[in-house]
């Protein structure tokens, strides 16, 4: 294999402006996995009429909010209510009947970006009567994400197809009763949300903050390259009371990690684990 | 000529039947990587990869995350999913659809080209959008292979048409030739080797 002058240009051109990013404003993508981080990168250089990457850099550099856009670029993942309706199915079955036992449950949702998995997690919670007696901590790298998250308002125009996952993901309730209507937005019930603590946490570059009895972070390494997930699988395992479960998205596994052997399949198809100890 | 190493394959519609004859003529020791995108509804979990299985000598996956790629591996891009080459593996992402596609066939080129460049393989079949135009245009600046399947061949002929725009210098084959060709093209690499 030989890469031709272009591409080498464009490697170091990404390497020195991660390396800009880094040392001007402590956010770290260095171990990001390089594929879809090209992509998102070249999405800004695009969305703020430039031509190049080091174009990018210059203005990551010399403009402030320049650098809010790029992260919202690099952070915010697109996920829907209920996306992958068997999760929550497995979740109910599986990992419900396990915190069960516990007088007070700590789930971590990592990496929440702007909500719709948290109110999925806590429609379900609820449902199964656990909801009262959990507290959710829905962490993410990005602040404006998180205060759209904590709005608890998502568009109403996609609420017809979250109806759809949430009855395949097992709800036994009307999902509109869950919301109401207010102009293009659907306005989740709020006591929903008393469950939830929001806050900013960088995976990369935070440790850890408390023992969760389930920690959730599904398609969010995936945007990571293999040295850096095994990092936060470390941290994960850091962050965990013993026999506590990880939910990963269905096509990430842990099996070619370092610690697969710290973990069960509960869910082999949803990827959910506990924790040997 | 460079060792081929990965070879990018992206189908729409009537792209089942396209794929199986694409892959039906290739050996159980294929010196290079296969990945697929095939547009399809969302749902159908890991069935295009076993109906796949079935029909070549190669053993075909649906693709998990950071899974690695080498001789003979043969992955499917999962739905709901775009797939990405790396150098060594694939990564998986959720960002949203392009050309209304998720998988996208353009991200999945575009991404084989920038890592594997004049050692990729980018392939167009039949389908009645627009989407691998743009990352076969990608894969023949890198210095790779762009193949379109002869759009008098295919069952729906929008797709390799429009790669064909992008990428006027493209081989064009008719669908059975298309593993042959990948077969002549491992055989360079083994030359090259020894």
């Amino acid at each position: 294999m030989t890469l031709n002058d272009d591409e080498g240009r464009e490697r170091l051109e990404i390497e020195l402006l991660l390396e800009a990013i880094h040392r001007r404003h402590g956010y770290d993508f260095r171990g990001y996995a390089p594929a879809s981080l090209r992509r998102r990168l070249w999405h800004r250089v695009y969305g703020e009429g430039l031509e190049t990457l080091s174009g990018l850099q210059e203005r990551i550099l010399h403009e402030p909010g320049c650098m809010d856009r790029l992260l919202r670029d690099l952070s915010i993942n697109v996920t829907a209510m209920f996306r992958d309706p068997t999760f929550y199915v497995a979740l109910r079955e599986r990992v419900f009947p396990l915190l069960r036992t516990h007088p007070f449950i700590r789930v971590w949702q990592a990496g929440c970006s702007t909500g719709e998995e948290i109110y999925s997690l806590a429609i379900a919670l609820r449902e199964e009567g656990l909801l009262e007696r959990t507290r959710i901590y829905a962490t993410d790298i990005n602040n404006a994400a998180l205060e759209r998250a904590g709005s608890g308002a998502f568009p109403l125009e996609r609420m017809q197809r979250y109806t759809e996952n949430y009855l395949r993901a097992g709800g036994t309730e009307a999902f509109s009763s869950y919301y109401t209507a207010d102009g293009e937005s659907a306005r989740f019930d709020p006591a929903l949300g008393r469950s939830v603590v929001l806050a900013q946490h960088n995976l990369v570059t935070d440790g850890s903050f408390n023992e969760f009895h389930l920690i959730v972070c599904r398609n969010v390494m995936i945007y990571f390259g293999s040295a850096l997930q095994e990092e936060v699988l470390q941290l994960f395992g850091d962050s965990m009371t013993r026999f506590g479960i990880l939910a990963l998205g269905r096509k990430e596994s842990i099996r070619r990690s370092r610690h697969a052997e710290e973990y069960e399949p509960l869910d082999e198809a949803e990827k959910i684990f506990r924790r040997r100890l | 000529m460079t060792a081929i190493e990965v070879v990018a394959i992206g189908a729409s519609w009537g792209g089942l039947r396209a794929l199986e004859r694409v892959l039906e003529p290739l050996p159980a020791d294929f010196p290079a990587a296969v990945v697929i995108a095939q547009h399809r509804r969302i749902g159908a979990d890991g069935a295009l990869a076993e109906l796949l299985d079935a029909h070549c000598e190669l053993t075909v996956c649906e693709a998990e995350d950071k899974q690695a790629l080498g001789p003979g591996v043969v992955l499917v891009a999962p739905p709901d999913y775009h797939l990405l080459v790396e150098p060594g593996a694939v990564a998986l992402s959720v960002d949203e659809p392009v050309n209304f596609s998720r998988p996208s066939i353009d991200v999945l080129l575009s991404s084989a080209a920038d890592a594997y460049g004049d050692g990729a393989v980018g392939i167009v079949l039949t389908g009645a959008n627009a989407d691998g135009a743009e990352g076969l245009a990608r894969i023949a600046a890198r210095g790779g292979v762009p193949i379109v399947q002869d759009p008098d061949s295919a069952e729906r002929r929008e797709m390799p048409a429009a790669a064909l725009a992008t990428t006027p210098a493209a081989r064009v084959l008719a669908l059975d030739e298309i593993g042959r060709v990948l077969v002549e093209l491992g055989a360079m690499r083994e030359r090259t080797q020894s």
